[in-house]
């Protein structure tokens, strides 16, 4: 249960022992991804510790039923990003808060790591062509005319590359 | 809630609303889609843990440094307490999903529409300029101008149908244009029709009266 134990000695205990593996874990990382997006190093160290910061102040809504600890770090990163770099909202969907009612059933907690451990294996399993293309696509907030552009491929075998991932990450998941 | 959408969000769509590349007005169509469809929100959420995968495994997390005062800045951040957050109404009603209602500052009473001719009424939404969305009222039976398309239009029915040379759309279905599609959609003739327009360049009318009303219309 990769990370989750960290997240509720944060919750319940304000371990900054717990917190500190955390962020040496995941700071650097949503840090590269914010440069990925275009955000010089000084901004994206400022952004990568807002969202660290946001990780602490908004441990009780994380539920691991319903996400890893690294898709919910994602989307508080991604959101961030939207918000300094873009100066948009993004809507969300109806009734769609983080936060467990309850403490969550262990049967899904597990369920739910395993099968994100097997979409990580399968991404790290994919072609390096296609496996880039994914990433540009997640990092480079760029569109598919966008990655055509920079990478020089055209559009019609970059959105071909994209489903094959996709469709191997599908098979991967079965 | 959602069993009879047939016509879905792609792929493509859901990915760049879990990157975060979308334009304001697409990301609104996705969450008001999202919110009557849990096929679809599956699918969203997948993507949202392929996106936590990529950021974990991205070489980043060696190659990038992060500055030497880096924890204790953030730990003085955490103790100066939480930055306000706006507080997200979730208000919604029959017809408008709560993204919707978020973005009319209530519910279908509070639209604000303006007529446009033919008894077609419209209600631009406050987006970002990159792509526009609007709320399209069309009465019973009407047909909107024959048209074609520069870049993506995305149409979802809240209420209604509507039909055009390719299939039939109701509550929840979500026709994706792009400049391969040129069509006709005609209201279904039982009850008039609500739909939320996405798109992120002008439509392209044929005829004169529709060129004027495309100046109307704003798109
Ligand atoms: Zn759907
Ligand atoms: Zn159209």
């Amino acid at each position: 249960m990769l990370w989750v134990e960290h997240i509720t000695r944060v919750r319940d205990e304000k371990d900054t022992q717990a917190f500190a593996e955390l962020f040496a874990h995941f700071a650097p990382r949503v840090k590269g991804f914010l440069m990925k997006s275009g955000a010089d190093a000084s901004l994206a160290e400022e952004c990568a510790q807002d969202v660290m910061a946001a990780l602490w102040h908004k441990a009780h809504q994380f539920d691991p039923a319903r996400a890893s600890v690294a898709t919910w770090i994602f989307t508080i990163a991604r959101n961030r990003r939207i918000d300094i770099m873009r100066r948009q909202r993004r809507p969300e969907p109806e009734d769609l808060g983080w936060g467990p009612e309850e403490e969550p059933d262990q049967a899904d907690v597990l369920t739910l790591q395993q099968e994100t451990e097997a979409l990580g294996a399968a991404l790290a399993d994919l072609p390096q062509a296609q496996r880039e293309l994914i990433e540009k696509a997640y990092f480079g907030d760029l569109t598919h005319s966008e990655i055509a552009a920079e990478t020089g491929l055209p559009l019609g075998t970059i959105k071909s590359r994209i489903r094959l991932a996709l469709d191997r990450l599908r098979h991967a998941m079965k | 809630m959602g069993n009879e959408i047939k016509h879905h969000l792609n792929d493509a769509i859901l990915m760049a609303y879990a990157a975060g590349s979308l334009p304001e007005a697409f990301n609104l169509m996705v969450a008001s889609h999202l919110s009557l469809c849990d096929g679809c929100r599956t699918r969203a959420e997948s993507f949202d843990v392929l996106g936590g995968e990529v950021l974990e495994q991205m070489d980043g997390g060696n190659a990038i440094d992060l500055r030497a005062d880096s924890l204790e800045t953030t730990l003085a951040l955490i103790a100066g307490g939480p930055v306000a957050e706006p507080e997200r109404k979730m208000t919604s009603c029959p017809i408008l999903p709560s993204p919707l209602c978020d973005y009319v500052g209530g519910s279908l009473e509070h639209v604000r529409w303006t007529p446009v001719g033919m008894g077609v009424k419209q209600a631009i939404l406050p987006t970002s300029k990159d792509a526009s969305a609007r709320l399209l009222f069309i009465p019973a039976g009407t047909a909107m101008p024959d048209h074609g398309h520069q870049g993506t239009e995305m149409t979802m029915v809240l209420k209604g149908a509507f039909q055009d040379e390719d299939d039939y759309f109701a509550r929840g279905d979500v026709e994706i244009a792009d400049s391969d599609l040129h069509h006709t959609p005609v209201a279904d003739i039982h009850e008039d029709c609500i739909c939320l327009a996405v798109t992120d360049a002008p439509l392209q009318f044929d005829r004169l009266i529709p060129k004027i009303a495309q100046r109307f219309l704003r798109i």
